[in-house]
């Protein structure tokens, strides 16, 4: 009875906005993505996410229901099906079953629900899950099959080069003409590229990021702050020598549209004010270039939020946002 | 407090590694195999009984003013021995923790010990709490190893469990010994917490 | 008894004998490892010597220093040349990668072990055994002057280990160096005009390495387009 009247301050006016409905408009931005991957790297893609999604949902439900002992239904809010689909995103087409289970279970067992569940957790779980798997099994998750071989491709895909691994050995052999071997930009925005799966098509995920503004599930800071870093700053690397490979490549290519758009706007580990979100954005454009050109990995855009989510604390505590009614104080 | 509760105490109430939280360097650098870990634990245990014994007996005649030096050339002199014999009769030991042992030397359990124990106690009382955080430490590297090893190369002491090809990689690098550390501690507590 | 002052001649007095006793400790410990430690580390290279020349009569010379690298003569028990060891260091991923390899008369490689290494377990400590007779990028018998000793990315013969290009490379590197400062340039046969030949053929070995690597870097952009292996990953 007591939970039935809620007593609050006013104004008493209701968004209608929940956390479940937001979760399940991310996932609905994410389906012209989870198509686009279909049709290049066939049923695995499908496969891959299915399990992830089971995998995640399955130890939220178990280590919120037998450890914790929450009577709370958590897996209702689409948190766990959402960290489900972004694992998935970040992992291969063609990766093993095994593996996408022990990475679901350190996203959500180790990264999430260690620390609370969902709106404690420092880190974003599917990104942490991801940086897990790529160093605990480097082979595998390094192998990623080429787009186009047939909808009923899964483990037993072709392997090849992904736009960022040619830039890298561009790079390494500081030779510029083997960036030449970049597919066309028409390909890499039909996702017509190697790479992780929910990565490769840049116009799906731009579609996405279209509908989460016009839902107002996400605003404009994080994403653009983050584009347009990475694309002066390897704009600026790219005048001053050619082995580092032109702006419009660097966005197009790899997680960072996918990382820029979904994954850095988590709003669990992302700053609260405006300002902070800039500052946020900046700093992950910033890292991630700096890793893609000089790291020992090609794609540094999961290290980078991941280093940024740890420093949100910091930049909540310097960017606080304004309170509701709040005048500025007069000098 | 008799002897043997003094050895107890340095396994479990005062367990260098899970509950006082010293030596980390080692505890975190050597244990990516459990017979590294149980190999620097039981080299550890070895200085730090000698140390607590020599400074146990000849604290009266040190100066209170020096005493840090004092004790840091008497443990470094003890390491430094211990490596000449590892070398000289443990070559294989040697391989794989040669570069750690030298770091017996600025692990902080054993001038803790000096400090905490063996300057306030008799030999005798001294020697058994070296023995008794000297075991409490081997266990907790052996545990650590263990888990790491199992996890990170799906073999335990060598013995191949499921085959390298399943084990996760980063528990025998740096990140997951944290990892594996502070799951070990959470698990210790539970256990001791109950008792 | 009662505990001793802080005064400045007992303070003096006590560090002065602790320190003294402590050296006298240590001295006298020393003198009984350190032979016994010259002995390990000789066995140890003996035993290693034997293992990448592949057999076990063999009479090891003196070692003689050839720039960075330590060089062994290596003859059969009649006094037949059967060719060299040499321990060759390169930088790895993790640190100094310090390898022991065997060449025959001609400079094909005998075999090799690994002295040294700090890689990354599961990755780069594959070294060991990956090139090996029975691994899968087997180097020996091969010679670093007539085959193209770099991995196949880079356009060369030998398959890198798995997801550590960079330790492959730089254990290729060693061996090649080695091959070409020490065993290409040099009197392969001579002993005693040996320092001053390998000090002649060096102008002779920069020049072969040169070429390798100009090889190299004309099929590099061939082996970009067929990347099937992870990139430099570790």
């Amino acid at each position: 009875m007591a939970n039935k009247l809620v007593v609050s301050l006013s104004p008493h006016v209701h968004s209608g906005d929940s956390v479940q409905k937001n979760m399940y408009w991310v996932c609905i931005a994410l389906v012209p993505a989870l198509l686009c991957s279909f049709v290049s790297f066939g049923v695995g893609a499908i496969i891959t996410t299915a399990i992830s999604v089971a995998a995640c949902v399955f130890f939220e439900w178990a280590i919120n229901k037998f450890m914790l002992k929450n009577p709370k239904c958590t897996i209702c809010d689409g948190s766990a099906i959402l960290t489900g689909i972004l694992l998935a995103f970040n992992l291969p087409s063609n990766i093993q079953p095994w593996i996408i289970i022990v990475g679901a279970f350190f996203a959500i067992g180790v990264v999430k629900m260690t620390f609370g569940g969902l709106g404690c957790n420092l880190f974003n779980p599917a990104l942490a899950g991801r940086a897990f798997l790529l160093i605990s099994f480097p082979v595998q998750m390094t192998t990623w099959p080429v787009p186009g071989q047939g909808f009923g491709t899964y483990l037993d895909a072709e392997t090849g080069a992904t736009p960022l691994s040619v830039m890298k050995a561009a790079f390494k052999t500081g030779n510029p003409e083997m960036l030449n071997e970049l597919p066309s930009f028409q390909d890499m925005l039909l996702g017509n590229t190697g790479g992780c799966l929910g990565e490769v098509c840049a116009a799906a995920l731009i579609l996405g990021f279209i509908i989460l503004l016009v839902k107002k599930v996400i605003t404009w800071h994080i994403p653009v702050s983050i584009l347009l870093t990475v694309a002066v700053f390897s704009g600026l690397l790219n005048l001053a020598n050619p082995v580092y490979a032109n702006p419009l490549a660097e966005l197009m290519s790899g997680g960072l549209l996918l990382g820029a758009i979904f994954m850095a706007t988590d709003y669990v580990t992302s700053p609260m004010s405006k300002n902070g979100q800039l500052v946020y954005g900046v700093a992950i454009g910033v890292l991630t270039v700096i890793i893609r050109a000089y790291g020992a990995y090609p794609e540094g855009m999961s290290f980078a939020i991941l280093i940024m989510n740890a420093f949100v604390p910091l930049i909540n505590n310097k960017f606080k946002p304004k309170r509701f009614g709040e005048v500025p104080a007069k000098k | 407090m008799n002897n043997f509760k003094v050895l107890v105490n340095g396994i479990i109430k005062e367990n260098p590694t899970f509950v006082l939280l010293l030596g980390m360097c080692p505890t975190l650098g050597t244990t990516s195999s459990a017979i590294n870990g149980m190999s620097m634990g039981l080299a550890t245990m070895c200085v730090l009984i000698l140390s607590n014994l020599i400074i146990a007996s000849i604290k009266k005649l040190i100066p209170d003013a020096v005493r840090i030096p004092s004790y840091i050339v008497v443990i470094a002199s003890l390491v430094t021995v211990l490596q000449m014999v590892i070398k000289a009769y443990a070559p294989d030991i040697d391989k794989s923790l040669g570069l750690f042992i030298p770091l017996i030397v600025v692990n902080c359990i054993i001038l803790g010990r000096a400090e905490a124990f063996a300057a306030k106690n008799g030999p005798v009382a001294s020697i058994f709490d070296g023995i008794g955080i000297g075991l409490g430490f081997t266990i907790a590297l052996t545990c650590l190893g263990a888990v790491r090893e199992l996890l990170g190369t799906g073999a335990i002491f060598g013995v191949t469990l499921w085959g390298e090809n399943y084990g996760m990689l980063m528990f025998v690098l740096a990140p997951g010994a944290f990892l594996a550390l502070g799951y070990l501690i959470v698990l210790f507590n539970k256990i001791t917490k109950k008792a | 008894m009662k505990k001793l002052k802080s005064s400045l001649t007992n303070m003096l007095v006590v560090l002065t004998v602790i320190t003294i006793v402590a050296a006298g400790v240590l001295a006298s410990v020393n003198a009984v490892t350190a032979p016994q430690i010259e002995k390990i580390n000789a066995e140890n290279l003996a035993a290693g010597i034997k293992a990448v020349m592949g057999s076990d009569d063999i009479t090891v010379s003196e070692p003689v220093h050839v720039g960075d690298y330590t060089v062994y003569d290596i003859s059969d028990n009649q006094g037949n040349q059967l060719g060299k060891a040499v321990v060759t260091t390169e930088n790895g991923f993790g640190g100094p990668l310090k390898v022991l390899v065997g060449f025959n008369t001609n400079g094909d490689i005998l075999g090799y072990t690994v002295l040294e290494h700090q890689e990354t377990p599961g990755l780069g400590a594959k070294a060991g055994e990956w090139f090996q007779k029975d691994g899968k990028g087997n180097i020996i018998g091969m010679n670093p002057g007539k085959n193209n000793f770099t991995v196949s990315k880079d356009g060369g013969e030998v398959d890198a280990i798995t997801a550590s290009t960079i330790t492959s490379r730089a254990f290729l590197r060693a061996i090649h160096n080695a091959y070409t400062k020490v065993i290409a340039g040099g009197d392969v046969v001579s002993g005693a005009t040996q320092q001053a030949s390998a000090v002649d053929g060096e102008s002779g070995a920069t020049q072969q390495a040169s070429a390798v690597d100009g090889e190299s870097g004309a099929t590099q952009q061939a082996s970009a387009a067929d990347m099937g292996t992870p990139e430099v990953i570790e």
